[in-house]
Formats: C-alpha cells, sequence, structure tokens
C-alpha cells in the first residue's frame, strides 16, 4: 500500500484528509511511513512519560526504560540529580548498560572498555595513545529536556518547546488528584512493572483509554463475576461523563458517580472500617478536605501520549513498530497509606498485564482491532459518538456522556497539531 | 529468576509415600487438563490454600511486587469463572495448546500450613500455544507441590518462571 502522507498540497495539510471531526482514516494505524513520521513528531518531540523518580531513589540507582525505540537509562548521580541517558556508547554505537535496573556510580562499554559516571561524562578509555591524549569530549547521549512533576518523570527530545507543566496543562491537575490520596501526597512507583507485549498500533490503546463505551462489553465476563460495580459506571445511565482536557489529555470523570453515594473508599472497593489508619490519617493531613477526596477517589486520565493512571494503575505505552506496542502496568503506592498499598498490588495483578482479567482482554480487542484495520473498507472509524450531546464546561473544557468518544476527538486533534507542526 | 519464596525456609528430605510413576502421571494430567482447557478438572486438582503464580524477574516479594499471576484458592476461581463465561476475550476463542514435561526432580520436602509436608518436584516445560494472532513457544521451569489429601494427590502450589520473564510477553490467557 502506498503512503497517504503525501506532500502538503497548497490548499492544506495532508491530515485534513485523514482526520476529521467524526471520523479518522484506517491508514493512520496500518501506514509504517507514518508511524516513522510520528516517532520524529511525537515521540521524539513532545513530553513522554518515562518513569518515577521513585524507582531510583537512592544516588547510582539506575533503571533501564524505553522512549519511543531507544533505549534509556534513567539514573540518579552521586548528588541526587537525575539523568535520562541513551544507552548507546559514543565510540561505536554498542549498549553501555545491559542490566535492567542496579545501583552503580559507571557504565563500562564492553566493547572496548569506554567507561561513563552515570551521569553521562566520559571518565576514561583503555590506550589513550591512540587518541594523543587523555580526555575526549565524547559522552553519553542525553535526552535532550527531562523534567518531573510530582515524581513522575518525562523527557523531550526537542531542545526548547513548551515546559512540561504548559503540555500537562490540565491532567497535571489529575496527577495532583492522585497524589493527594496519599496522607503525604506522593506517590510511588516500585513495585516493579509487567511487560505486555501487544501486536497493535498504539494509538489504539491512547484512544481506548477514556472510552467509557467498551467496558461493560469487553468486561462483561469479570464484572459479571465477581459483582463488580464499575460496568454500571460506564452505563447508559451513569451520571460520569467524559472530560477533554485540552492537549491531548482526556479523563473518565467518576466523581459524579461517587458523589451520589458520598461513602468513602467507595472507589476503592472498601469502607472506611476496613482502613482506619488511612482514614485517620488522611483526616489529620486534610482536615474536612479528607471526605471529599476519600467520596471521589482517583484519577481515571490519558495523558497524550503514553501515560495512562487508572484509579490506582500506571500504565506505560511505547511503540515497537506501526502494528506493534508495549503495555507497561504496575501499582500505584500511596506513601503513608500501608493498608491500602499490598491490597493495590494485588488488585493491580488481577486486572493487568498479560494475564489481567480486564487488561489481556482489552489488548485482545487491540489485536483483532488490527487485524480488522486489514480490511481496507469503509476505510474509517468512526469517532462521532457522543458530538450531538457534548458541551463545554465552566472550565472551558468538552464534556460529553459516560460513553462518549469525546477523549478521542480531544486526541486527534491534538494529534494532527504535533503531526502538523513545522520542525 | 526468583526464589525468593522458596528461600524462606529450606526444603527437608523427600517424604515417605510419593511413588515417581504415579507423581510423573499426576504431572502429566495437570498438564493435559491446561492444555485442553478442561478447567473443572484442572480446578478440582488444586488444595483449598492453593497458591498459582507466575512472577517476572523484578518480583520479590510476592505480596508487594507484582507477578504476571498471583492467584490464591480465590482468585483461581474467579479467573476459571471469568473464562467459563465464554467472554473472557483474550481466551475465546480458547488457544490451541499441548505441553511438554521433562527434567522431572524430587527436590524434597516442604512443611504445609496444615502440619504436613508436600512434596516439592521441578520440571521443565515448553508449551506451543496457537491463536489466531500466531504461534508462540512458552518456556520456563515449574515448581510444584504436591500433597496426598484423602489417598488422592492434589497441588497445593504452582510456581512458573517462564526464561523470557524479563521481556515483554504477550496476552497470556491459557493456564500455564
Amino acid at each position: 500500500m502506498t503512503s497517504l502522507i503525501e506532500p502538503a498540497a497548497a490548499t492544506g495539510s495532508p491530515f485534513d484528509k485523514l482526520i476529521k471531526r467524526d471520523k479518522v482514516h484506517g491508514s493512520l494505524y496500518t501506514d509504517s511511513a507514518l508511524f516513522a513520521e510520528e516517532l520524529r513528531r511525537i515521540w521524539y518531540r513532545t513530553w513522554v512519560f518515562v518513569g518515577h523518580e521513585s524507582e531510583v531513589a537512592q544516588p547510582g540507582d539506575y533503571v533501564r526504560k524505553k522512549l519511543g525505540l531507544q533505549d534509556v537509562i534513567m539514573t540518579r548521580d552521586r548528588d541526587g540529580e537525575l539523568h535520562l541517558l541513551l544507552n548507546r556508547c559514543a565510540h561505536r554505537g554498542n549498549q553501555v548498560c545491559d542490566d535492567a535496573q542496579g545501583n552503580s556510580s559507571t557504565f563500562r562499554c564492553p566493547y572496548h572498555g569506554w567507561t561513563y559516571r552515570n551521569n553521562g561524562e566520559l571518565v576514561g578509555f583503555p590506550f589513550f595513545k591512540g587518541y594523543g591524549q587523555r580526555k575526549l569530549d565524547l559522552n553519553l547521549g542525553q535526552v535532550p529536556r527531562m523534567d518531573t512533576y510530582r515524581g513522575f518523570v518525562f523527557g523531550s527530545f526537542a531542545a526548547d518547546g513548551p515546559g512540561l507543566v504548559e503540555h500537562l496543562g490540565a491532567a497535571a491537575g489529575e496527577i495532583d488528584r492522585l497524589a493527594q490520596l496519599s496522607p503525604e501526597g506522593a506517590v510511588e512507583l516500585t513495585v516493579g512493572w509487567l511487560q505486555h507485549q501487544t501486536r497493535a498500533n498504539w494509538k489504539l490503546l491512547a484512544e481506548n483509554e477514556t472510552d467509557g463505551y467498551h467496558p461493560q462489553f469487553v468486561h462483561g465476563s469479570i464484572f459479571g463475576v465477581t459483582g463488580s460495580p464499575i460496568g454500571a459506571l460506564y452505563s447508559d445511565t451513569s451520571t460520569a461523563v467524559t472530560r477533554d482536557l485540552g492537549q491531548g489529555h482526556s479523563e473518565n470523570d467518576l466523581r459524579p458517580e461517587f458523589r451520589k453515594f458520598a461513602e468513602p473508599m467507595r472507589w476503592f472497593g472498601t469502607t472506611e472500617a476496613r482502613v482506619p489508619n488511612y482514614v485517620a490519617a488522611m483526616r489529620e493531613r486534610y482536615g474536612e478536605e479528607a471526605e471529599k477526596i476519600m467520596i471521589e477517589g482517583g484519577p481515571h486520565v490519558m495523558i497524550f501520549p503514553n501515560l495512562f493512571i487508572a484509579e490506582i494503575q500506571v500504565f506505560n505505552i511505547q511503540p515497537v513498530a506501526v502494528g506493534e506496542c508495549i503495555q507497561y502496568s504496575t501499582a500505584v503506592q500511596l506513601v503513608g497509606a500501608a493498608e491500602l498499598n499490598k491490597r493495590m498490588v494485588s488488585q493491580c495483578m488481577g486486572s493487568a498485564g498479560p494475564a489481567g482479567m480486564l487488561l489481556a482482554d482489552d489488548t485482545e480487542m487491540y489485536e483483532r482491532n488490527q487485524l480488522g484495520l486489514e480490511c481496507l473498507t469503509p476505510e474509517w472509524l468512526d469517532v462521532r459518538r457522543g458530538l450531538n450531546r457534548e458541551h463545554v464546561d465552566e472550565n472551558g473544557f468538552t464534556v460529553g456522556g459516560a460513553t462518549d468518544e469525546t477523549g478521542m476527538r480531544g486526541f486527534w486533534s491534538q494529534y494532527k497539531t504535533l503531526m502538523e507542526a513545522e520542525l | 529468576m526468583n526464589t525468593a519464596l522458596d528461600e524462606h525456609a529450606t526444603l527437608g528430605p523427600i517424604p515417605d509415600g510419593f511413588d515417581r510413576w504415579e507423581v510423573e502421571q499426576f504431572l502429566y494430567r495437570e498438564a493435559r487438563y491446561a492444555d485442553e482447557s478442561d478447567y473443572d478438572a484442572w480446578e478440582a486438582l488444586w488444595t483449598d490454600d492453593a497458591l498459582y503464580w507466575v512472577p517476572v524477574a523484578t518480583t520479590n516479594d510476592p505480596s508487594r511486587t507484582m507477578s504476571v499471576v498471583y492467584d490464591n484458592r480465590s482468585r483461581i476461581a474467579t479467573r476459571l469463572k471469568q473464562v467459563r463465561t465464554g467472554k473472557r476475550y483474550a481466551q475465546a476463542p480458547q488457544s490451541n495448546l499441548r505441553r511438554l514435561l521433562s527434567n522431572i526432580e524430587f527436590l524434597g520436602g516442604r512443611a504445609n500450613s496444615g502440619g504436613g509436608v508436600d512434596l516439592e518436584v521441578g520440571a521443565n516445560f515448553l508449551v506451543l500455544e496457537s491463536r489466531a494472532r500466531g504461534n508462540h513457544l512458552w518456556g520456563g521451569r515449574t515448581t510444584y507441590r504436591l500433597r496426598r489429601q484423602d489417598g488422592d494427590l492434589r497441588l497445593a502450589y504452582k510456581k512458573v518462571v517462564l526464561v523470557d520473564n524479563g521481556q515483554p510477553i504477550p496476552t497470556l490467557g491459557f493456564l500455564i
């Protein structure tokens, strides 16, 4: 199939032909030339979630991550500074780090023994006479910009551009909501990541994360056998809403449903009597505000392009190829909430990852979707659901019903903006 | 590879009353039930204190770190109830499966919470899975704990350490 990306005609962007308000073209998920452009214009340009500071808590700690196709070493140096180093020796391009994680002040390339400090600086190389000097200005590459928000680490390969806070926009408030579930106002991601290989285009995942239309169908099997109340949150009569938070971010705001019941900890499937120490610590910390926090629960937010926070779980989506990506999933740990943390690990293991009783079914849908898209007719995927009833809220955000495709339309709007931007 | 739970107590001598032929037949039967998605028969093999565990490379304390599967008896039941609905899409349609067990070793005796001693057995495995998305070869080593209960062998523990559990793996919808 020939690429649908053609030189922009004088009349407008090639994406005008692929992305409409109510539909998107199937080739967006299957065109490998377009995937290469996405790496350049999205993954190697905008802010992308990489990991969490708590994964490298101590000086010398490091953990390997992906940023698009690139292997990144997230390190904490002896001064406590974070770095996102590229795992590529400045000599011949070999990988300098082969362990998934560890603690080391240096990385030594196995090929010719070049050694780098964990801030990326070249500290030595054997047989210096061949270079006529003991010093070379050849350091490890770094992700040009790195910033954190409440410990969530993001990287951007663009040397300049909007800052992280600007990129996050209203989605920053959703990360705040997650953090305030901790009596100490802090979250950690320290329980390890499951790695789920997914034979589907990454955008199918990003779109699905705040699709409130699918849960009753894809997850009916587990909701039915466990008597879960989650399905009702995404019913046709739910008062929950889907909100386009701008810049490609979106959320399923479930708070209206939880406010109806006004029961602290219902969002977590428990009662305050069962987690008394947590509830006491929350009241101690937040005073009257604690009731609201414990009634409303955590966010369900997709942060463009790859960070999905689903109440107690965090997902990192990284592309591999046009038809393949990896989902990394882990359980949130709330600092100062020992009563909740083990249970969050247990719930997350039950639902997420390759054998998860929720996410494995989502993944099956992504993979069948990718196969379905090999059929070239009717060409388009429909994203019109809710256009007839969405409205703009008091903060200027577009809001649809619980099952509307408002979030997807927000995603595509940002996607189009980035793909059309002048580099 | 992870051995954390196993290191908490050292293995005792191989307990009496476990015939090698009988044990091997039990393991092959368990494998066949899993291959044939015979959920009722497979579920009936487990003791009430069952633990079905598929760790990843970063798993240490499994109650505090992520595993692919860490199911007690209740969660095994939930997992099987879900798949029996026929709408557990990750396993509907079911995978076509056949597995080989080999290198079966009697490892020793492990004290259980009921005051008895379970037989701990290790074995290597390969499973060929065929699904619409293609074939996948799963391989690793399983540690079993077997108990005699009312005269029959029962499965109290099954830990499956995949050789590639430090890498991304595809959907694991079947019983491994």
